[in-house]
């Protein structure tokens, strides 16, 4: 008798079988009691079944290709660090770039992560479940990746033990804080358009530039590698952000406005965050890939400018902000770095002034700002470092409500001219750094006066370390404010002078020299 | 009108309401065209604090770095709360000066434009 061998299941079966043939309709609840937050945000859906899932993977194909991923880059991670692959960087300021990114990158990865299991629970279509579940565990993967791959220069440098306590506490990682705690607490369409479309789709290429070809333009494989490892990922994610803005605007035309709102707020919102990765790519990596300028205008003018065109047909238009990121291109790095540069007790890395021909380069990447603007201070701070006044701006900064970036960014049209907004809401002023902000603050006040300042805070008294008496009669708020933050004094100050640069120097010459 | 959508009733404080400083308000001090300082500073002071210990004490510590500082002529210089001009009277406190909670003062000072003219 022969044997009957049941045929193995095609691809669409299988994906149809481990997908949406696991979802199932609740009967001892309403689904709309189960599900309340799909429609509390005012989208409104007709049709699950239309969710196209672009990739069509299943969790048993995912295991398998991310565990392929992990055992090439965990491969690659032992080797450059048994090759003493740190000495093998341009020089020791790229190891601040690193010192920069672990505060601020893994630590919204582990949001991100929160985020999308959030989602996997809040929507109820099994189609886009699945997607989020699966982006959930990438964002997982990243936030460790990350972090293991600058693990092996925590042995060597000074300043990056301490990160996850310093994520909710240092007043720099406040803007990326406040983004992603802005997100999670939307509903699942708006975290969709937040991280899932504007981020991961218009911006994320912004932040590969200095990271990955950072890397390996400095020489550094083992962050090189951690990036191409998530490549893969994100463009799974990109693609489900563009997937979810489509289906919501294809299921009912009252989804347009709404949708169009979010694009204008999470636009803005990523364009401030990316100040600071900016920063990196034009003063911090010691060999340049392209400018900040450059790669703004290649990677969001014309990429995000071909993709509004795209959506175009569904009724979308460019975001509001476009026009002021394209003037900003010229100015918030230097003003970034600037604001950086006065706090060198205040951060966890170091900072310099660039040298001659780096500050020459700049001219050349920013004819119509750099010398005009920017090249004559950082010229005199240099002078006053050389003569051992070093700029040390002791005070507590004013922050931005919303993006809660400090007040830093000039008035448009007049780059010698601070930038300010206000707004009254229940007779108490709140300042916004643009009307771009002022408009998510008046949109959503309630929100939005909950923002963690944390100079603010400081002054209330809510940043002392342990054991603190804050009703003692000599008690003054922030006069221990490196041990709230949990600083190595090692870590501070200038570049120069610096541990840090001591020690690279000195093991570099054990390397290459008898 | 407010845009917030929520699945319960929603009723929050402002994180900076003036009943949490203990007395004191917040005031934010910018001086324009000298953007080498980044941002404008922001402290924490009774109402009763006159507006001299304010340029004698915090100004001074913080823009005397500056090379324009000394060139102020103090008699030249602009004053805005916020948007509005005021001239404030150095002998006054900061209530009498019509100063309030999470007020910005910002001062110009005509002549001088930072290093070089460059607003820095």
């Amino acid at each position: 008798m022969d044997m009957k061998v049941a045929k193995k299941l095609g691809l669409k079966e299988r994906y149809s079988l481990m997908t949406r043939d696991l979802a199932w309709d609740t009967t001892y609840q309403p689904m709309d009691k189960v599900f309340p937050q799909t429609t509390y945000e005012g989208i409104k859906i007709h049709d699950w079944d239309k969710w196209e899932d672009p990739f069509r993977l299943t969790m048993d194909a995912y295991w398998k290709y991310q565990a392929e991923k992990e055992r090439k880059l965990y491969a690659i991670l032992d080797g450059f660090n048994q090759n003493n692959g740190h000495l093998s960087v341009t020089d020791a300021r790229y190891i601040n770039v690193l010192k920069l990114f672990l505060g601020s990158t893994p630590p919204l990865e582990l949001m991100a992560a929160r985020g999308f299991s959030m989602m996997g629970r809040q929507m109820n279509g099994a189609g886009p479940r699945v997607a989020c579940q699966m982006q959930a565990v990438d964002e997982y993967r990243h936030f460790q990746t990350q972090i293991h791959s600058i693990s092996n220069y925590n042995k060597y440098y000074n300043g990056m033990d301490e990160f996850a306590h310093q994520q909710s506490r240092m007043w720099y990682l406040s803007d990326g804080k406040s983004f992603f705690d802005d997100a999670i607490t939307a509903g699942p369409f708006e975290f969709m358009v937040a991280i899932g479309f504007a981020f991961e789709y218009v911006l994320t290429n912004i932040l590969f530039v200095p990271f990955i070809s950072g890397a390996a333009y400095n020489g550094d494989m083992a962050a090189m590698t951690v990036g191409f490892s998530a490549q893969s990922d994100e463009a799974r994610h990109m693609t489900l952000g563009l997937e979810c803005i489509k289906f919501m605007l294809e299921q009912d035309p009252d989804n347009l406005p709404i949708v169009q709102r979010w694009i204008d707020k999470w636009t803005w919102r990523g364009t401030r965050k990316l100040a600071s990765v900016g920063m990196m790519m034009d003063y911090m990596l010691p060999k340049r890939i392209m400018s900040f300028k450059e790669a703004w205008e290649m990677y969001v003018e014309e990429n995000g400018g071909a993709l509004f065109k795209d959506l175009a047909r569904y009724g979308i238009t460019i975001p509001k902000c476009f026009g002021q990121t394209i003037e900003e291109k010229e100015h918030v790095t230097h003003q970034s770095w600037i604001g950086f540069y006065m706090k060198p007790q205040a951060t966890p890395f170091h900072t310099w002034i660039p040298t001659p021909d780096e500050m020459d380069w700049l001219s050349e990447k920013y004819p119509n700002t750099f010398d005009k603007y920017y090249r004559p201070v950082l010229e005199h701070l240099d002078a006053q470092e050389k003569a051992g006044n070093r700029f040390d701006n002791k005070t507590a900064p004013m922050n931005c409500q919303v993006c809660v970036s400090t007040m830093k960014f000039n008035e448009p049209g007049d780059p010698m001219e601070m930038c300010f907004r206000e707004s009254i809401y229940q007779g108490e002023k709140f300042h916004t750094c643009s009307d771009h902000c002022k408009e998510i603050f008046d949109n959503e006040p309630e929100k939005y006066i909950q923002t963690f300042i944390s100079s603010h805070q400081v002054l209330q008294g809510n940043c002392e370390p342990d054991g603190t008496d804050v009703n003692a009669a000599d008690f003054k708020p922030g006069q221990n404010m490196l041990d709230y933050w949990k600083l190595d004094k090692r870590a501070l100050g200038d570049f120069n002078g610096s541990e840090d640069q001591k020690n690279f120097a000195a093991w570099r010459e054990q390397a290459t020299k008898n | 009108m407010t845009m917030l959508k929520t699945l319960a009733p929603y009723e929050v404080k402002s994180r900076d309401a003036v009943e949490n400083y203990k007395g004191k308000q917040l005031l934010y001090v910018n001086w324009e065209r000298h953007r080498m300082f980044s941002r404008p500073f922001v402290l924490a002071l009774p109402p009763e604090t006159l507006f001299s210990v304010i340029i004698d004490q915090y100004m001074t510590d913080c823009f005397s770095y500056h090379p324009d500082w000394k060139q102020i002529d103090w008699n030249t210089v602009v004053w805005q709360n916020g948007n509005t001009p005021f001239t404030p009277d150095r002998n006054k406190s900061l209530k009498e000066n019509g100063i309030g909670h999470k007020d910005l003062i910002r001062f110009r000072t005509p002549g001088l434009d930072g290093i070089a003219g460059t607003g820095y």
